[in-house]
């Protein structure tokens, strides 16, 4: 890390993004970058700023209002040869794509027995927590991890968004990365009434410079711990943190970073050594993908486990509006599961 | 067509030309005449594309001779490789249809009646175009030389199926002749082929990408949304719709055929645009020539409706005697594209009726062989597939570690 550390400069999550986005098209000329309002404008989001100044209109360039084409032409210029790294302004506007995503992109190499690959990542601003309402604060998750032949992954810090993004179009096969957009500007731990953190006091804001990757399917213990295990992602990785402040709890958090492919290894480890888990995440409860996690340990741990695991997570409503902290599941309700959890005999 | 007025207030249901018992009448389509449109310049601008959007491109008239300027395009080498082709691939399904009724494999699909369209684009391109085929271009496969035992392999989804048993009879993948993986999802091709040809344009590359849909897909959003993206970013791709006038039981009227022509629709996003005869090889060809021209200088894609007719069953399962006339066959104005062809090649003098009558049998013992070789291969049904582990390569470029575990549960 010290060697590194020279090298390293302050980023938010967004100029992470976009440094990855860099580093990528200046190594690759087969990196193109295109979505709605990317190119000219740099993305709603800032996080393809400057790329088509420095890279010109083909390799980063706008696209029309058309998720279906935008993600179906990027399979054809994965299949042609080219890195298509693709921005969709918001996760709830990605279910237009979602035959092209799910059909397509994630079977090519199967239906065609390895004659023809999709490499192609699609970048996506996920999760509430900034008033968005019903289709600006969605977590689709479970969507995609419920299709075969995928990756998905959440970073939750702008080291991470950096070395996956960077990772990801550097994988063979399609990616979709979910990015907590509450995240872009600092760490969230889910205090709405307290001013806002910025990435600039935090470990992971302190960026490398040029090139650098985080392994897919790896997760990250982010809070060593002996009395439970904490399961989490993306937005909730901080709050789970604020959590265990809060509850004074001795819990292992584990940041999972990588939903597909999944670190079970880092998993099971922990559980083993805790005897009892709690889930955490954004998205909606029923059919969530707390529910895969939630199968595998009780399938992997069942006789470690000393108390039912549990789940915390967005109600089964969509995202409303005036109610986001009734809806967000913040640092109160964690803390209540954790001691509920620990105390559990 | 006839407007259904006898339900509801104004509410209307297409009608198809004739259902069962009652006599077709093809008098509202537009058939222009043979010989009638101009040549274009490959470097036409784009309006000049506006005749060909209602009119008919066609070269050929029903007696076999060739008309007008578009006919230069098409060579008499042309002519005898297309014929071979169109007649082997109309071989090549009637010994699948065969083997599909004496159980050798559960489906087929034919394309009788549409050999001249995929055969005649095919010999437009070059080797290193792409193609994304739907599932009833087959023609390109003959056109491109590739070996009927092979598809048969797979039609049989036996133990030397290039795709390992994985995919659906037909839905084949080449990439090797330039012919892109089959999806069963209708539409998802047609962006995909803009995609390529986007690439192959950011690549400053001059291989061109074709796209096929049928016309009952064209009313699935992605074909709007790869006509619009083919038109924003000038991509060099041939836009081909095939209109054979049915999508299993429904008519095209369905996709607003009876609207408005497909050409003309996809000259509404600022594409150049052509409505070819479907079943005349040389008209198919010249039109693909010009596009490929055109789309090879770096002026962008051309939209091309091919008229045609979908002869037989929509597939296997499938049974057209129960919603559609079955004077429509021979009642299609524009007849059969091989006996027109052939036709053609005997009033020229290109080829003469034995010779032709030599073809055909040679392609009939041809496909025999290569059936009975792929028998060899094994049939699915006969518990001969493909490898059961085979199943589980190639979901990922690596094996991920829980689907490792699932094949050792699975027994490998």
């Amino acid at each position: 890390m010290s060697e590194t550390l020279s090298n390293t400069k302050t980023m938010n999550m967004i100029e992470a993004i976009r440094d990855a986005h860099d580093v990528a098209m200046e190594r690759d000329d087969d990196v193109v970058v295109f979505g709605e309002d990317a190119g000219y404008f740099g993305g709603v989001f800032r996080c393809t700023a400057g790329l088509q100044e420095k890279y010109g209109t083909s390799r980063c360039f706008d696209a029309p209002i058309a998720e279906s084409g935008i993600v179906g032409a990027g399979i054809g210029m994965a299949a042609y040869g080219l890195k298509p790294v693709i921005e969709i302004q918001f996760a709830d506007y990605i279910t237009p794509a979602y035959d092209q995503i799910s059909q397509e992109a994630a079977r090519i190499r199967y239906r065609s027995n390895g004659q023809f690959t999709c490499p192609i990542v699609i970048r996506t601003p996920t999760g509430g927590g900034i008033y968005g309402g019903q289709t600006h604060s969605q977590s689709p998750e479970a969507i995609f991890t419920h299709v075969t032949g995928l990756k998905v992954l959440i970073p939750s810090n702008p080291y991470d968004a950096k070395g996956l993004l960077i990772a990801a179009i550097e994988d063979p096969d399609p990616v979709i990365i979910l990015e907590p957009k509450r995240l872009y500007n600092g760490p969230f731990e889910g205090y709405h009434d307290r001013a806002l953190k910025g990435w600039k006091d935090h470990e992971d804001g302190q960026v490398p410079e040029g090139y650098y990757t985080v392994e897919i399917g790896k997760a990250k213990t982010v809070r060593a711990g002996n009395a439970v295990t904490v399961l989490c992602y993306g937005n909730m990785v901080h709050v789970c943190q604020a959590a265990q402040e809060e509850a004074g709890v001795d819990a292992e958090i584990i940041d999972l970073r990588s939903l597909l492919p999944l670190d079970l290894e880092a998993i099971e480890t922990s559980v083993k050594k805790t005897g009892r888990c709690v889930i955490v995440h954004e998205a909606t409860k029923t059919c969530g993908y707390g529910a895969e996690l939630m199968a595998l340990v009780q399938e992997r741990c069942f006789y470690h486990l000393e108390a039912p695991i549990t789940r915390v997570t967005g109600w089964d409503t969509p995202y409303p509006h005036a109610q986001e902290w009734t809806y967000f599941p913040g640092p109160t309700r964690v803390a209540a599961a954790l001691k509920k959890v620990v105390e559990a005999k | 067509m006839t407007d259904q007025r006898d339900q509801g207030r104004g509410f209307r249901v297409p009608k198809p030309p004739a259902r069962p018992g009652e006599t077709p009448d093809f008098s509202g389509i537009n058939l222009g005449e043979p010989g009638k449109l101009p040549l274009l310049d490959a470097e036409a601008p784009v309006e000049a594309f506006e005749p060909f959007h209602h009119d008919l491109l066609r070269v050929l008239d029903m007696d076999g001779k060739a008309h007008g300027d578009w006919a230069g395009l098409v060579t008499d080498d042309d002519k005898k490789t297309a014929l071979k082709a169109m007649i082997r691939t109309r071989a090549f399904d009637a010994r699948m249809m065969r083997a599909q009724r004496q159980g050798k494999t559960s489906f087929y699909m034919q394309c009788l009646g549409e050999e001249a369209i995929a055969v005649g684009a095919t010999l437009a391109t070059r080797d290193g175009d792409m193609q994304f085929p739907t599932y009833r271009q087959q023609g390109i496969l003959f056109a491109k030389g590739v070996d009927p035992e092979v598809m048969m392999n797979q039609i049989y989804s036996n133990r030397k199926d290039p795709l390992q048993g994985k995919q659906l009879p037909v839905l084949y993948s080449f990439k090797e002749y330039g012919f892109f993986t089959i999806s069963g999802n209708l539409g998802t091709q047609w962006p995909q082929a803009v995609g390529w040809a986007m690439a192959s344009a950011i690549k400053n590359d001059d291989k061109i990408a074709v796209a096929y849909i049928g016309d009952g897909a064209t009313a699935e959003g992605d074909w709007h949304q790869g006509n619009l993206f083919a038109s924003v970013y000038r991509a060099p791709v041939l836009l081909c719709v095939v209109n054979n006038q049915w999508a299993i039981s429904t008519t095209a009227a369905f996709a607003g055929a009876d609207k408005n022509t497909f050409a003309a629709r996809m000259a509404s996003y600022g594409l150049p645009a052509l409505r070819v005869d479907g079943n005349d090889l040389l008209a198919v060809l010249a039109a693909c020539r010009l596009s490929a021209q055109r789309a090879r200088a770096g002026l962008g894609a051309v939209g091309i409706e091919f008229l045609t007719y979908r002869r037989g069953a929509h597939s296997t399962s499938d049974d057209p005697t129960k919603y559609r006339a079955k004077e429509e066959v021979e009642g299609w104005p524009l007849g059969d594209p091989i006996d027109r062809l052939k036709q053609h090649m005997i009033v020229t003098g290109l080829m003469t009726a034995d010779e032709i009558d030599t073809l055909e049998k040679d392609a009939e013992t041809e496909m025999r062989e290569a059936e009975n070789r792929a028998e060899e291969n094994g049939l699915v049904h006969a518990g001969q597939g493909a490898e059961p582990a085979a199943m589980f390569e190639g979901v990922y470029a690596e094996m991920p570690g829980r689907l490792r575990e699932q094949m050792k549960e699975a027994g490998f």
